[in-house]
């Protein structure tokens, strides 16, 4: 007994063995939470499912000692991006169950299904007829001396300080690029606009509260009765016309 | 036994066929959207991996832009799915085919 | 004054560009007096290279303007020079003298005419380009000058293009000369290969190079040219249509100037023909028939301007007859003559038909010369000269073309003497038609309905009594009449006016030489005194007192020998038919059918293409998996034959 524990010690914490073992779960934990997010019903299964994902990867970086990188990768993508869409499946109320037992499109589940399978049988036999996987095979790697964070942010700010400039310009563009499709677009300007309106239903709050919002929207103001209610809210702009059938 | 290059790189090929088969078979805008972000991840996975195989950080360094690239097109892909769902109230991928021959 | 001989050309086109920009604004009748003096002026300076050339002590009294190379082409060296010499000196005077005239002339004859400030810019460019023509120093500077006056021509004749005939007239104009320039071109074309060069001197002066068989194919060439220009047979039925324009254009460009340019050209080219005697009896074969065939259909003629048309059409023949025989200052000196007497009688015409306001058809005239003196007495010079009666300058101009004919193709003579009875006869039947006789104009319909001329010679209410012109337009015709009939002072031998004395060095030995004795001369001479007089006589006798004698007006003749009617019915029709057969089948099938077979066939694969554009993305994701699957087993397939 005494002589078995310090066995299984040694055996399980061999590096080796420790290395697969963490792989596995890893690996186990990616396939898991992919084949979730595809089949998952409703899209905040999906999401959580992406999350299992991403962890799972994360720790596949710690294992490869890219730490930053697993350390980015939790931050950023199950952090921001992973929430970021929680927060539109909420926002827009999709989160209702999808009928995936049958596609509409005839023809389209079984193509698919069949042309991933070739390319991944593909892409695995690639991966053994070809070199393009050779030399060390050590998961534990070569040990450079430098921590990672040391490595990659030198990396960064030298070779690759260009393109690092260029992310921060995309990122501002992306930033501007989500504000105007986000916006709202100006009351009148597009008929469709008040389909749009609904979506603001929380504004009509406001222009249940605005006394004088009952005889006119306030971009159609006709005096100092209804000014009070036009600063009331800027939110009341588009729904005006909508607070105005409701309160006639 | 030992975990080589080759196990990661089937991993990721797995996870990118899983990935590519969600974009092809959900109709969802936003579970589209998370697979996409699956392919991508498997993008990354194989890049780590060879960065590590060949002792080279640019690899690392491609991730880190990836990872740059997909958040800012989930913030704008995210901006035209609302504001989509603005007009047609849908998020179904299927029901935007007025670009059709 | 010889180095001022570009301002000849200048100061017309100077004319031009006024008339261009302030034409419209100084309008009638100022526009006019400018233009006409600007010719006047070109007149004045012609006048003065005339005397200095005379100056000139040389075997041959010649002078070379080199202004500017013009089209510098590799071993086409184009140069802007003006040549002028004795035969073109002449030209140049009696172009400018009698183009001043008629523009003096049509001051009074436009009068009120909307367009009249554009009827000066088109003489004015006119002037110019005949200029360009005459002194030119080459091929090409003469064709530049030769297609400015075709286009001046075609301008001209539809001037009152609002009118169906005058449109068209225009348009015949244009084709008939097109058809003649082609050949002209393709002359200098051949002069240019075989001697490199379009210069008229170095031309000659290398005729060894050229060869005989270019030599006449050149002639053949130029006279195809000529034929257009000159209106010979076979493209002669233009120059009657050409009557539509107004009176003055008849009588400057379409009697006294651009119809003698085929002439001039002729004359510059003698070394040519000299050496090519069969081009030389081509030319006066076709000026033989022309001139016959010319006058019989003058004899039948109402229009009295096509009567006019006609007659040139025949004294350009007698032209090309002493051309042909080698007799060039005969020719030179026919040419001139019937400048003056052409140009008198057109003139005249143009006095008589404004006078009846714009009355053309001799039927409707008669008894004239009780209402337009002036115009009678004048025309009646013009008619005695182109009769030819002596001792008038149309009787020692066409006595020495018959002279020249007579000794070098005495058949050709023959064809001769009986036109020059066929001309007096017609002439006589004109003016006994328009100035003799009853007043039959009493009876003619008011002229608004006739004829609709854009002008404002329109007659106010039914016609009036004919009226003398004022005296812008009567003191032209003094004038002409003066000259014609003094020029023939031309012919005196050893005069001071000798026109051979001045113009045959310029032909040296190419001239023809006659050696006929002084008694053959005497006997020639009065042949054609008594052939002339007794026609005159026959013609007046005729046509004084009646203007009704059907059996000499045949419609053969009346149709000027059907020969439009022969163009269209082996030229006109079978291109039309062509021509709709292109459009209707060519055109609407094989054109359209290829361009919309082409358009069918890339709708069609459209309309197949457009169903991959299903609209769905996730089709479209289909596509790109696709062809990942393909670069994946590209790849493998690789890797395996490695």
């Amino acid at each position: 007994m005494t002589g078995a524990v310090p066995l299984l010690l040694a055996v399980t914490t061999h590096p080796s063995w420790v290395d697969v073992s963490v792989f596995s779960v890893a690996a186990a934990l990616v396939l898991a939470g992919a084949v979730g997010v595809v089949v998952a019903r409703n899209p905040v299964h999906s999401a959580l499912m992406l999350i299992m994902t991403l962890f799972g990867v994360a720790v596949l970086f710690v294992l490869q000692r890219a730490s930053f990188l697993a350390a980015v990768q939790v931050i950023v993508y199950a952090g921001a991006i992973v929430v970021l869409f929680l927060f539109v499946i909420m926002f827009l109320g999709v989160d209702r169950e999808e009928d995936v037992a049958r596609d509409p499109l005839r023809g389209q589940r079984p193509l698919a299904v069949g042309l991933v399978l070739l390319g991944a049988t593909g892409l695995l036999l690639l991966g053994q007829v070809s070199h393009w996987v050779t030399g060390a095979s050590h998961v534990a790697g070569v040990d450079t001396g430098k921590p990672n964070v040391e490595l990659l942010g030198t990396s960064l700010y030298t070779t690759y300080l260009f393109p690092f400039e260029a992310t921060a310009a995309l990122l501002i563009i992306a930033v501007v690029g989500a504000v105007v499709l986000a916006r709202r677009p100006p009351s009148g300007a597009d008929p469709e606009a008040a389909d749009g309106a609904e979506e603001g239903a929380p504004a009509t709050g406001a222009a249940d509260g605005a006394t004088g919002a009952a005889t006119g929207a306030p971009d159609r103001a006709d005096g100092s009765a209804t000014a009070g209610p036009a600063t009331a809210g800027p939110a009341t702009g588009s729904t005006g016309p909508l607070a105005g059938e409701r309160h006639p | 036994m030992t975990i080589t290059a080759g196990w990661y790189l089937g991993l990721s090929t797995v996870l990118f066929a899983i990935g590519a088969l969600g974009v092809l078979v959900r109709r969802n805008v936003l579970i589209m959207f998370m697979c996409v972000e699956l392919m991508l991840n498997a993008a990354n996975l194989a890049f780590v991996t060879f960065a590590r195989e060949l002792h080279d950080i640019g690899g690392q360094v491609l991730v880190f832009f990836v990872l740059v690239v997909a958040a800012a097109e989930v913030v704008v892909g995210l901006g035209i799915v609302v504001a989509i769902f603005r007009r047609r109230a849908s998020a179904n991928a299927d029901d935007l085919h007025l670009m059709k021959g | 004054m010889l180095h001022v001989t570009y301002l000849i050309i200048l100061l017309p086109l100077v004319g031009v560009g006024v008339q261009l920009v302030a034409g419209r604004r100084l309008g009638d009748p100022v526009a006019g007096w400018i233009g006409t003096a600007f010719v006047g002026a070109s007149f004045l300076v012609s006048v003065g290279v005339y005397l200095d050339l005379l100056t000139v002590h040389a075997p041959v009294r010649t002078f070379t303007q080199d202004l500017w190379t013009w089209i510098p082409v590799d071993r086409l060296q184009v140069r802007a020079a003006l040549y002028v010499d004795p035969l073109a000196m002449t030209m140049v005077l009696f172009v400018t003298g009698i183009s001043a005239l008629i523009h003096l002339y049509s001051i009074g004859y436009m009068h009120g005419d909307r367009d009249f400030s554009k009827f000066f810019l088109y003489l004015n460019l006119f002037v110019a380009s005949m200029l360009i023509l005459v002194l030119g120093n080459n091929l090409v500077m003469t064709f530049v000058g030769w297609e400015g006056v075709g286009t001046c021509s075609y301008l001209l004749v539809a001037f009152w293009f609002t009118r169906d005939s005058a449109a068209s007239a225009g348009k015949k104009a244009f084709v008939y000369n097109r058809i003649g320039d082609a050949g002209f071109l393709v002359a200098i074309f051949l002069a240019y290969a075989t001697v490199h060069t379009t210069d008229y001197q170095v031309i000659f002066a290398h005729l060894s190079e050229i060869g005989s068989a270019n030599i006449t194919a050149i002639c053949l060439l130029l006279l195809v040219g000529v034929m257009g220009k000159s209106a010979q047979i076979p493209l002669f039925p233009w120059l009657a249509d050409a009557m539509e324009g107004p009176t003055p254009v008849s009588a400057l460009i379409h009697a006294a100037t651009m119809v003698t340019a085929g002439v001039y050209l002729l004359c510059r080219v003698n070394p040519l023909l000299h050496a090519s005697p069969s081009a030389a009896l081509t030319v006066a074969i076709i000026g033989a028939a022309t001139a016959f065939v010319a006058a019989t259909i003058a004899c039948a003629q109402q229009d009295i301007k096509k009567v006019l048309a006609y007659s040139t059409v025949s004294q350009l023949g007698y032209m090309f007859l002493a051309i042909g025989s080698g007799a060039y200052t005969a020719a030179i000196f026919l040419m001139v003559a019937h400048a003056f007497f052409k140009g008198l009688l057109f003139l005249g015409s143009g006095s008589v038909i404004h006078g009846l306001h714009d009355e053309q058809d001799l039927k409707r005239m008669g008894n004239l010369r009780r209402y337009l003196p002036v115009t009678f007495l004048t025309f009646a010079v013009g008619w005695l000269c182109l009769a030819a009666v002596p001792p008038l300058s149309g009787f020692w101009a066409k006595g020495d073309v018959l002279d020249n004919t007579w000794a070098a193709h005495p058949a050709l003579w023959v064809v001769g003497i009986v036109t020059a009875g066929l001309t007096a006869y017609y002439m006589s039947r004109l003016t006994a038609l328009a100035f003799f006789g009853s007043d039959r104009w009493k009876a003619a319909v008011p002229v608004d309905a006739h004829h609709d001329e854009p002008g404002a010679h329109h007659a106010e209410g039914p016609v009036g009594e004919p009226h003398e012109s004022p005296w812008v337009m009567t003191l032209p015709l003094w004038i002409l009449a003066a000259f014609a009939a003094v020029a023939g002072v031309m012919a005196i031998p050893n005069g001071q006016f000798n026109l051979g004395r001045w113009v045959d060095p310029v032909f040296g030995a190419n001239l023809y030489a006659n050696h006929l004795s002084g008694t053959a001369l005497w006997v020639l001479g009065v042949v054609d005194a008594v052939v002339a007089v007794t026609f005159v006589a026959v013609g007046f006798h005729l046509w004084s007192r009646t203007a009704e004698r059907p059996p000499l007006e045949g419609t053969f003749l009346r149709r000027s020998w059907y020969v439009n009617e022969l163009y269209d019915a082996v030229l006109g029709r079978p291109a039309q038919r062509l021509a709709a057969f292109c459009s209707d089948v060519v055109d609407s099938k094989v054109v359209d059918g290829a361009v919309n077979g082409v358009a069918g066939l890339v709708k069609g694969s459209g309309s197949l293409l457009r169903r991959t554009q299903t609209g769905y993305v996730r089709n479209y994701v289909l596509g790109i998996v696709l062809g990942t699957v393909f670069v994946v087993g590209f790849m493998l397939t690789r890797l395996w034959w490695a």
